[in-house]
């Protein structure tokens, strides 16, 4: 060892200067703020999870939402206030322009295009974070992470990994919402060899990341930013339309990395704590979603399962006897019941039928029967979505049952209605392995003593494509029709 | 704060955030969704401080237009939200 006296140096070298003394360019690295400054970030942060926190109960959400807000504000005049401003009045033109634009379209959005309302916003988070982190390459000296050498090697790494995870959110998000809005096809895009393409892009924009370590010239940077923006398109086109609630789900955690990895360049704590919050919500209704499949995420990522109904039906020619009913039957079994049990899908959503499904159970109600409403958890195009609308509808949120604390009920129930909802009851879930939807937890409206059916035709299965078993029961009645319409006709026979 | 406090704080908010997602009631997921995209435009604090540094026009207008996408999403998000959870009440109690 003593025989290499240099070789030791060059070595300890540079870790020495490192640890010892002050050195300009670690310094400006530690993001030094006034204390006051820090521990008012911090309190936003602790809105923000307070916020989160209210969510478990809807007494308490209302003034959970509130606290965010004021975690906001707070993050955003605290910003303002220690930064010298060079344009207050842009600034405050900006932030008008968004709110007026923000506030009206919160304001005007139907209760049932709320996917893709939030599929939008999620892009714009993207969006955001990609611009972001564009002004910090650009202007590294107002972020504070100006270093002797050009910009610190670790912002470097948190910047190129907060743009590239900020353009896959926007781009991805994109897609998402022009599927979930009917724009573009729900049916998966199939590229050949897009397995191949994806990894390999997604290997270049990692590639280039550890490259922008070495060499901070502006084409790796920018680079990296178009990869970003190519593979989010490349990995949502495969997904198909029924899907969407895990992506819509994985790209709300997306946002909350890419705010995250902007919190690290950073070095504030509010910010790190939402994209901690924001990544870990998304990354957990994702599995809430996939595990009510029985799907693993990667195969939900990977693609090309179901499309819009349309694209997967048709093919199976249905000529099995199965028994028809009119509004007035369904009026009549149901006026007739203990208890009645509507199973609400994407259908309804569709149809608009919410409200007047509402109106139908109060008559019901009046009548002396019990009604419950069972809701699967991916009904719909979000998680939730079905739980919004019938909020929306005045339905009492204490009618409304998830799926483990109501399917014991179906077997004492006497009439199930299901209306706009397929996959999610089909028995073969339970018995049949060569399914595509095994395993997949469903509602065991079989179980009711009669299961009546809202369905716009017996042509036409569910996103799986799966033909259902429980058409053609004895114990079944189809109600083929518009499911608005149909309900209409109940109310009627009802009243 | 340094690099490794930061990562701290990560780390630790990553476990806050698993254990607040899940108690939050699956009949609020939407809310949920729609709040967490408001919050992560937290993300304003770097727009607004790229719109407010002199020294480079690029970077100041990149941060204006990221303050306008960020304002969109914080109005309209917690607008929303709070729209929606107006909605879910509990049965009348009439009887």
């Amino acid at each position: 060892m003593a025989q290499h006296p240099d070789l030791i140096m060059s070595i300890a070298g540079p870790d020495a200067t490192m640890l010892a003394g002050p050195n300009p360019g670690v310094e400006a690295a530690t993001h030094s703020q006034p204390a006051w400054v820090v521990l008012a970030y911090l309190i936003a942060g602790v809105c923000f999870i307070l916020a989160l926190r209210r969510l478990s109960s809807p007494e308490t959400s209302r003034r959970g939402n509130r606290l965010g807000m004021v975690g906001m504000a707070i993050a955003v005049v605290i910003t303002l206030a220690v930064h010298d401003i060079a344009s207050l009045l842009e600034i405050s033109v900006a932030i008008a322009i968004g709110a007026v634009i923000g506030l009206t379209t919160a304001r005007r959005i139907q209760m049932t295009a709320m996917p893709q309302l939030v599929a939008a916003f999620h892009s714009l988070v993207g969006l955001a974070a990609v611009l972001v982190g564009a002004a910090a390459f650009l202007n590294p000296d107002a972020f504070g992470i100006l270093g002797d050498e050009g910009i610190h090697t670790v912002s470097r790494v948190e910047m190129a990994l907060g743009v590239a995870i900020g353009a896959i959110t926007f781009s991805g998000s994109v897609i998402a919402f022009l599927k979930l809005n009917g724009n573009m096809s729900g049916a998966p895009i199939l590229l050949p060899g897009r397995h191949v393409l994806n990894i390999a892009t997604l290997a270049g924009i990692l590639g280039l990341v550890a490259y922008f370590t070495l060499d901070q010239s502006p084409w790796v940077f920018w680079t990296v930013t178009a990869l970003s923006f190519v593979i989010g398109f490349l990995l949502i086109i495969p997904i198909g339309g029924a899907d969407m609630p895990v992506v819509v789900s994985m790209l709300n955690s997306y946002s909350g990395w890419a705010a995250a990895a902007m919190g690290f360049t950073l070095g504030n704590s509010a910010m790190i704590i939402t994209g901690a919050l924001v990544g870990s919500s998304g990354a957990i209704l994702s599995y809430i979603m996939c595990r009510a499949m029985n799907r693993s995420f990667i195969s939900v990522i990977a693609g090309g399962f179901g499309g819009d109904a349309a694209a997967s039906g048709g093919a199976a020619v249905i000529n099995r006897p199965y028994r028809r009913g009119s509004a007035e039957d369904a009026a009549f079994l149901m006026k007739q019941a203990e208890q009645v049990i509507i199973v609400p899908g994407y259908g309804m959503a569709v149809a608009q039928a919410q409200h007047v499904l509402r109106e139908m159970g109060d008559l019901l109600k009046k009548e002396g029967v019990r009604v419950k409403y069972a809701i699967h958890p991916v009904a719909g195009r979000m998680p939730g979505h079905m739980n919004v609308l019938l909020a929306e509808a005045n339905v009492p949120y204490d009618e409304v049952f998830e799926l483990e604390d109501i399917n014991s009920e179906f077997a004492q129930t006497d009439v199930a209605f299901v209306i706009g909802a397929n996959d999610v009851t089909n028995p073969a879930a339970k018995t049949d392995k060569s399914s595509p939807i095994f395993g997949m937890p469903i509602l065991d409206v079989e179980k009711a003593r009669t299961v009546l059916f809202v369905k716009r035709s017996m042509g036409g299965a569910g996103y799986a494509g799966v033909d259902n078993e429980l058409f053609y029961r004895d114990n079944t009645m189809m109600l083929l029709a518009d499911a608005k319409k149909m309900v209409e006709e109940i109310v009627k026979a009802l009243a | 704060m340094d690099f490794l406090s930061i990562l701290s704080i990560f780390v630790l908010a990553c476990f806050v955030g698993y254990y607040v997602v899940w108690s939050v009631t699956p009949a609020l997921h939407t809310p949920l969704m729609a709040v967490t995209n408001a919050i992560s435009s937290v993300i304003i604090v770097g727009a607004l401080i790229a719109a407010a540094a002199a020294g480079s026009p690029g970077a100041k207008w990149l941060g204006l237009l990221a303050v306008v996408l960020a304002s969109i999403n914080i109005f309209g998000g917690f607008a929303v939200t709070q729209r929606m959870l107006a909605m879910y009440r509990k049965k009348e109690r009439r009887s």
